[in-house]
């Protein structure tokens, strides 16, 4: 079965420090992998080199239809949360209530919590329908609430022939292979 | 993916202080009689000229909320992931600014040409040129735009660049304003032509490079 991510010799260097090298890496349908380390050990720029966003020094990429959620919120401030998520296409109201936003899918999304804005990063990654996802520290900002909705949905996700690779300081819930990188 | 991009470029425009150019751009205009005196000959002879000095200024203004705000907000990473191509972002945002600018300024320049007295046969070369010359202007916002996204001090750093690589434009638009019997307004058309084609690569190219 051909991989959903696969990562060839892949060798990062960010401002002269080379973070990791030589790393091999794949990742099947059903299969979850968190990258942990410490701060500045390079799990970001990782999670950027798989989205594409980042090239590395040297190796290759492969991957299959991804989303990605980082910090950043990449929706309209002054628009419905409803309509910035649907600028992106996709399955807007599975999103928002996989998520738990149902409710406040008609609030400008600048009059969200932190929280809140998490999740909605999160929803637009379910929204997206894509195979593979790309998760930037996914429990920043979540609430016990949130971080167990959050489990749930990655292990659906997995059953359901998914792939999530995870950066993470913190332990996720559930059965992760695990990528250590150190700073 | 793009049409939804300059329907959301267009949106953002009209939603935020899309008046702002054309009321700068009017403000210059009538600042100028207040300089040199009202001598409508005087007035009349130069306004072409100053009307394209107040287009040039008035591009200035929204080149800080063209590319940088998504860049920061991670809405250029998730359209690259979607697989639109850098250059197609540019080309997408030069439309949708263009939209919100250039009618605008050219309703202004009617304005700004009564204000100035300028001769009624006069007016449409002034508004055909600059309407060509806002397209340019539109696109070399963009480009400018996206060289100087996450750098400190942008906005007067964006306006050193954008002038000078706008003097051709003010050089052949100025002079195709008020003579329609030379070669300028080809010649401005051929230089908008030439920035059109270029900025959205330019652009594209500064977009990439702004990715860490």
């Amino acid at each position: 079965m051909t991989p959903l991510l696969r990562f060839k010799s892949i060798s990062c260097r960010r401002g002269g420090r080379l973070l990791f090298s030589d790393l091999d890496l794949e990742l099947g349908a059903g299969e979850a992998l968190q990258v942990a380390g410490p701060n500045g050990a390079g799990k970001s720029s990782l999670i950027r080199i798989a989205a594409g966003l980042l090239q590395p020094e040297s190796g290759s990429v492969e991957s299959a239809s991804l989303a990605l959620a980082d910090d950043n919120l990449a929706l309209d401030p002054e628009l419905p949360l409803r309509r910035a998520l649907g600028f992106w296409g996709g399955s807007t109201e599975d999103g928002l209530h996989a998520l738990g936003l149902a409710t406040l899918r008609e609030l400008a999304v600048r009059l969200l919590s932190s929280g809140q804005r998490k999740r909605a990063t999160l929803a637009r990654v379910v929204a997206s329908g894509a195979p593979l996802w790309l998760l930037d520290e996914p429990l920043n900002g979540l609430d016990s609430n949130g971080a167990a909705l959050l489990a749930s949905l990655m292990a659906e996700h997995c059953e359901a022939g998914g792939a999530i690779l995870a950066a993470s300081h913190a332990e996720l819930s559930g059965d992760w292979r695990r990528l250590e990188l150190t700073a | 993916m793009i049409g939804r991009l300059i329907a959301r470029e267009v949106r953002r425009g009209l939603s935020g202080p899309a008046w702002l150019p054309a009321a700068f751009f009017l403000l210059v205009a009538t600042l100028i009689p207040f300089a040199i005196g009202p001598d409508p000959k005087l007035l009349a002879r130069i306004a072409g000229a100053v009307l394209w000095v107040a287009a040039l200024t008035a591009a200035l203004l929204p080149i800080e909320r063209l590319v940088e705000p998504d860049r920061a907000d991670g809405i250029l990473d998730q359209l690259a992931i979607r697989g639109v191509a850098d250059e197609s972002i540019a080309a997408a945002k030069i439309a949708g600014h263009w939209l919100t600018f250039g009618p605008l300024l050219l309703i202004s320049a009617i304005l700004g040409a009564l204000l100035l007295d300028l001769a009624p046969d006069q007016l449409p070369q002034l508004l055909i040129a600059l309407f060509v010359g806002s397209l340019a202007l539109a696109a070399l916002a963009v480009a400018v735009a996206s060289l100087t996204a996450g750098l400190p001090r942008a906005g007067a750093l964006a306006g050193l660049l954008l002038l000078p690589l706008a003097i051709p434009l003010l050089i052949f638009g100025a002079s195709a304003s008020g003579d329609t019997a030379s070669g300028a307004l080809l010649l401005e058309v051929a230089v908008a032509l030439f920035i059109l084609a270029g900025a959205p690569f330019v652009a594209g190219a500064a977009i990439k490079a702004s990715r860490t």
